[in-house]
């Protein structure tokens, strides 16, 4: 396919490997944010074609797998109230709550559909006037302004049974509470290429300026990838980082403005709740006052009950770059993508899954 | 999550497009991408195109991967 095909392209690759081995002179540790990046490097044998000096981090930037316990459980309380349909993308289905998972509740008679598209979801809400359709809202910058989409929508058309319970994660903030944190030492950061896609690369800024953290926005084939670890040794060994794109067919300094001005109009900044790192200011989104009555939590009495934590799960540490997948004794064992015990098994992109799909070294 | 891939525009309707994708034709919404024009390639996540491809910069990109192969091969 057009666009993918060139970037998987073997002999350019191994010329980027080449000049990669000449040029790294000093231990550098890079950090990928997203997920996606984690399966291509992983799927692709990346981190064993660099040299030693460069090691690889995965990152937080799986938004099944930041989603807390706490937020897991309200979707699974909304799913068993009376005449609600669930619409959610499949990655949630098989996470694991604290006492169930929408799968579960599915087989014991809710009804939780899998969507592709909040297209989809405004679709099920139009052809069931009668019943409450709640999609559930996760994702990032890149999914968030699809929500807002779909919010307008329905407000146009007058549709009165849809509902998004709003989970959305910002990224740049994230990454600087893990910066402040102290706990991760970093010197580079490959910086999500379809996150960037809509906010650019400006907001990643602060990262480079405050903290002398290299960045580089990467698109997602194997050559992408490599061209990003190249210009983030290029700018660490002459010591002068900045935020760079890699990913330029796809990436503008000031991302998709539309798409902004849509997230903004129906979204507003929030505290949110990140598996292993916590609350962290302004990192969610919530909806704005003028669109709540599209609200699942405010529109729904429930109570999730308190919550619990999967006993010897890393997934905390593991996403907070602290651990690795290796590390947990669950690993492959008690926890496989088939019997998860934390959302990273279950996330096709999560780092568990990647590990166990394609290796562990 | 974030995953968006390349597909190619075939028609325009309003916020609607055609677009087609290793051989497979399905609607999406153009509503965050007005911009985009029959012939241009989309990023395509989750129903939406969240950019339009730039082509200059793919053929740029790809060129400067090469001319760096030139020179060190």
């Amino acid at each position: 396919m057009r666009f993918i095909d060139e970037f998987r392209n073997a002999e350019l690759a191994r010329v980027v490997i080449d000049r990669i081995h000449r040029r790294s002179k000093r231990h550098i540790r890079l950090m990928e944010f997203c997920g996606g990046h984690t399966v291509t490097i992983l799927k692709h044998g990346i981190r064993q074609l660099l040299p030693p000096t460069v090691e690889m981090l995965s990152g937080p930037g799986c938004p099944v797998c930041v989603t807390a316990n706490a937020d897991l459980d309200k979707a699974i309380a909304l799913a068993r109230e009376p005449g609600v349909i669930i619409a959610t993308f499949g990655d949630m289905l098989k996470v694991p709550g604290s006492y169930s998972s929408l799968q579960k509740v599915r087989a014991d008679g809710a009804d939780v559909r899998v969507v592709y598209s909040t297209l989809d979801a405004l679709q099920i809400a139009r052809e069931n006037p009668e019943r409450a359709v709640v999609f559930i809202g996760i994702g990032f910058e890149t999914t968030a302004p699809t929500i807002a989409a779909s919010v307008l929508q329905a407000e146009e058309e007058g549709i009165k049974n849809y509902y998004v319970l709003s989970m959305h994660k910002l990224c740049p903030p994230v990454i600087k509470a893990l910066l402040n944190s102290g706990e991760v030492r970093l010197d580079g950061l490959i910086c999500p290429g379809h996150v960037s896609a809509i906010i650019g690369s400006r907001p990643w800024g602060f990262a480079a300026r405050d903290y002398g953290i290299a960045c580089v926005v990467s698109g997602f084939e194997p050559l992408d990838v490599l061209q990003s670890v190249a210009m983030l040794v290029e700018q660490l060994e002459k010591g002068e980082p900045k935020v760079e794109i890699a990913y330029r067919r796809g990436v503008r300094p000031e991302g998709n403005l539309r798409a902004q001005e849509l997230m903004n109009a129906v979204f507003e900044p929030s505290p949110a709740n990140w598996r292993g790192i916590g609350v962290v200011p302004e990192s969610g989104l919530r909806l704005r006052k003028e669109y709540q009555r599209f609200d699942a939590e405010l529109s729904f009495d429930i109570d999730p009950g308190p919550t619990l934590e999967p006993k010897g799960c890393l997934c905390g540490d593991i996403l907070r770059g602290v651990k690795t997948p290796i590390d947990c004794e669950l690993f492959g064992d008690a926890c496989t993508p088939e019997h998860p015990v934390g959302p990273c098994m279950v996330s096709s992109e999560g780092s568990c899954a990647s590990y166990y799909h394609y290796g562990t070294l | 999550m974030c995953l968006a891939i390349p597909a190619l525009v075939k028609s325009i309707e309003g916020n609607e497009a055609e677009v087609e994708l290793g051989g497979i034709s399905r609607k999406i919404s153009i509503l965050l991408t007005p911009e985009v024009k029959v012939g241009d390639y989309v990023l395509l996540h989750t129903g939406y195109a969240i950019n339009v491809i730039d082509e200059e910069e793919a053929m740029e990109t790809l060129e400067l991967l090469t001319e760096m192969a030139s020179m060190e091969g």
